[in-house]
């Protein structure tokens, strides 16, 4: 489904007149419907792992193949911007713990809209989107408000309802456990869990990796650049 | 999948202000930004390519004088280019370089395949004359003569961006700023084109105006498909509306991408200063 060759990833700041490097000879592997559980102490570059595969971040050297419907195997760091504007919309998703809220949407638009973005009519956009809604057990009395007050949970689920929806192949997940009360944590597990069951392939970043017990099909650890150095 | 046409394309445009001098002419021409010291002419925009695709909002930032402006009067015939070459998938299929058409056909062009809303609203709309023959004056240049017709396709399209029915009769200069952007908004869209050129529509409006005017536009690109480019130096209207970004420098386009990318790993040393002086 996707494999990282020796991705490496520096970040040149230039008013610093630095580079400061981030990801060094990464190389993985998640098959299909398979969940990867990306571990590591903070600052080893588990984001910037994912962020390279949604492009969001731009390495400096590496494949990242991805088996694509649309384009068949895909190196993304190859791919067009269109190329990747595509995917996102119809392939790869990405859940991290910030929501991106459109000023005036409530929480049921903004999940219809991430349908009609991609092409669905209108009435099924919507009720698709209300069934991702109760799916993840966002409480009916909030579809109508603006999610900008919505709790840390909430946000979280709904974030996590907008990227799902659209039934990606793919699902990038930074940490979206951080900061959650318990309860809310055993929701995620169970969304994630769904998800698995449907045949989504997942990578995901917790800091909690024992909340995924029985869950994760295999797990990638990270070193920090400096730790690696001290080791060798 | 096959290879997807863009809507436009636009190849090494460039606009300059003056006739140039052996001094700027030159090569390693040495600029002040984008003017000439010695003989004063300035260079609006220079060698500027990019693609805009169907449906798409292909968003450009860029500090003030970068040639934002300059580059969407130019690809709506405001101005002249100086040179360069443009293709439009809808006229002529992409064959002509729109550039040097005649002046008839650059009209045509103007008046059905493209609209356009100003920066400054006084450029766009005649401030004294009714919203409703404001959007009427730019179908009867696209050709329409259906009195009727035109009345009701006005009333719809201000309804659409919201301008009470009541108010339609009214000049735009009673209105508020946000106002006058939506009926611009609705005067761009009458002619039905398929790329909307879009310059700073929400600057200078407060926020809560800002957010019915970034609405509108979603919608309209979510409802009716139509390609738009968006010049703002606001980062998070930018954010907001656009898949993709360019970032202008003195007239140049300096670094493009995913707009997510530019903006949490812009790779110029401009673009890292207009990101991080904003965060
Ligand atoms: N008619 C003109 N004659 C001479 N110079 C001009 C003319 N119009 C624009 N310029 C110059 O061209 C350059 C680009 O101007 P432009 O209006 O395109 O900038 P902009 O990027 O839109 O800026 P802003 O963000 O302030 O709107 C500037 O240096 C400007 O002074
Ligand atoms: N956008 C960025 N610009 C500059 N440096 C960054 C950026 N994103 C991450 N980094 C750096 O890359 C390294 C890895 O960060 P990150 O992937 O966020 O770690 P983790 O997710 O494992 O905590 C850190 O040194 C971090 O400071
Ligand atoms: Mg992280
Ligand atoms: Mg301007
Ligand atoms: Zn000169």
């Amino acid at each position: 489904m996707l494999t990282i060759h020796n991705l490496q990833k520096s970040f040149t700041i230039h008013h610093l007149q630095k580079t400061f490097p981030a990801l060094e000879n990464i190389s993985l592997h998640v098959k299909e419907g398979g969940f990867l559980g990306i571990v590591g102490k903070s600052g080893s570059g588990k984001s910037t792992i994912l962020k390279s595969i949604y492009r969001t971040y731009m390495p400096q050297a590496g494949n990242i193949i991805f088996h694509s419907d649309a384009y068949g195997e895909i190196d993304l760091l190859q791919a067009t911007t269109r190329q990747i504007v595509y995917l996102r919309k119809h392939e790869i998703g990405y859940v991290s713990q910030f929501l991106n809220v459109m000023p005036r949407t409530t929480a049921l638009e903004l999940v219809t809209q991430s349908l009609l973005d991609v092409g669905v009519e209108q009435q099924e956009a919507i009720a698709r989107a209300k069934q991702a809604l109760r799916h993840f057990d966002l409480e009916e009395k909030l579809w109508n408000s603006y999610p900008n007050n919505f709790s840390g949970g909430e946000k979280l689920r709904l974030n996590i309802a907008c990227a799902i929806v659209k039934e990606p192949r793919l699902l990038l997940l930074d940490e979206p456990t951080a900061s959650l009360d318990q309860a809310s944590k055993v929701k995620v597990r169970e969304s994630i869990e769904k998800l698995k069951a449907q045949g989504t392939t997942l990578i995901g970043i917790f800091h909690d990796l024992e909340f995924m017990e029985g869950l994760c099909d295999d797990v990638f650890t990270m070193m920090k650049i400096s730790d690696k150095e001290v080791l060798a | 999948m096959m290879q997807e046409q863009p809507v436009l394309s636009i190849r090494q445009l460039s606009k300059q202000y003056g006739d140039g001098c052996t001094h700027c002419q030159h090569e390693d021409m040495k600029l002040e930004k984008n003017f000439c010291p010695v003989c004063k002419t300035v260079y609006a925009c220079r060698s500027v390519s990019f693609d805009l695709y169907r449906g798409e909002i292909l968003g450009i930032v860029g500090e003030s004088g970068s040639g934002k402006s300059t580059l969407m009067k130019s690809l709506y015939f405001d101005e002249t280019v100086t040179s360069g070459e443009g293709y439009l998938v809808d006229y002529e299929n992409g064959h002509n370089n729109i550039f040097t058409e005649s002046s008839q056909m650059k009209r045509h062009i103007r008046n059905t395949i493209l609209g356009m809303v100003y920066q400054n609203p006084m450029l766009g709309l005649k401030m004294d004359f009714s919203s409703m023959s404001n959007i009427a004056e730019k179908q009867i240049a696209a050709g329409n003569r259906h009195v009727r017709q035109m009345e009701e396709r006005s009333l719809s399209l201000l309804q659409h961006v919201k301008i009470p029915v009541h108010r339609s009769k009214e000049a735009p200069k009673n209105f508020s700023g946000g106002m006058q952007q939506r009926v611009q908004i609705a005067k761009a869209m009458s002619n039905n084109p398929p790329i909307l050129l879009l310059d700073e529509v929400t600057t200078g409006l407060d926020l809560s105006v800002q957010a019915d005017v970034l609405d509108l536009i979603k919608s309209i690109q979510r409802e009716l498909n139509i390609s738009m480019i968006v010049v703002s130096h606001d980062l998070a209207v930018i954010r907001m509306l656009a898949d993709r970004t360019i970032v202008m420098l003195n007239g140049e386009i300096i670094e493009h991408g995913l707009t997510d990318q530019v903006l949490e790993d812009p790779q110029h040393e401009y673009t890292q200063q207009l990101v991080y002086s904003l965060l």
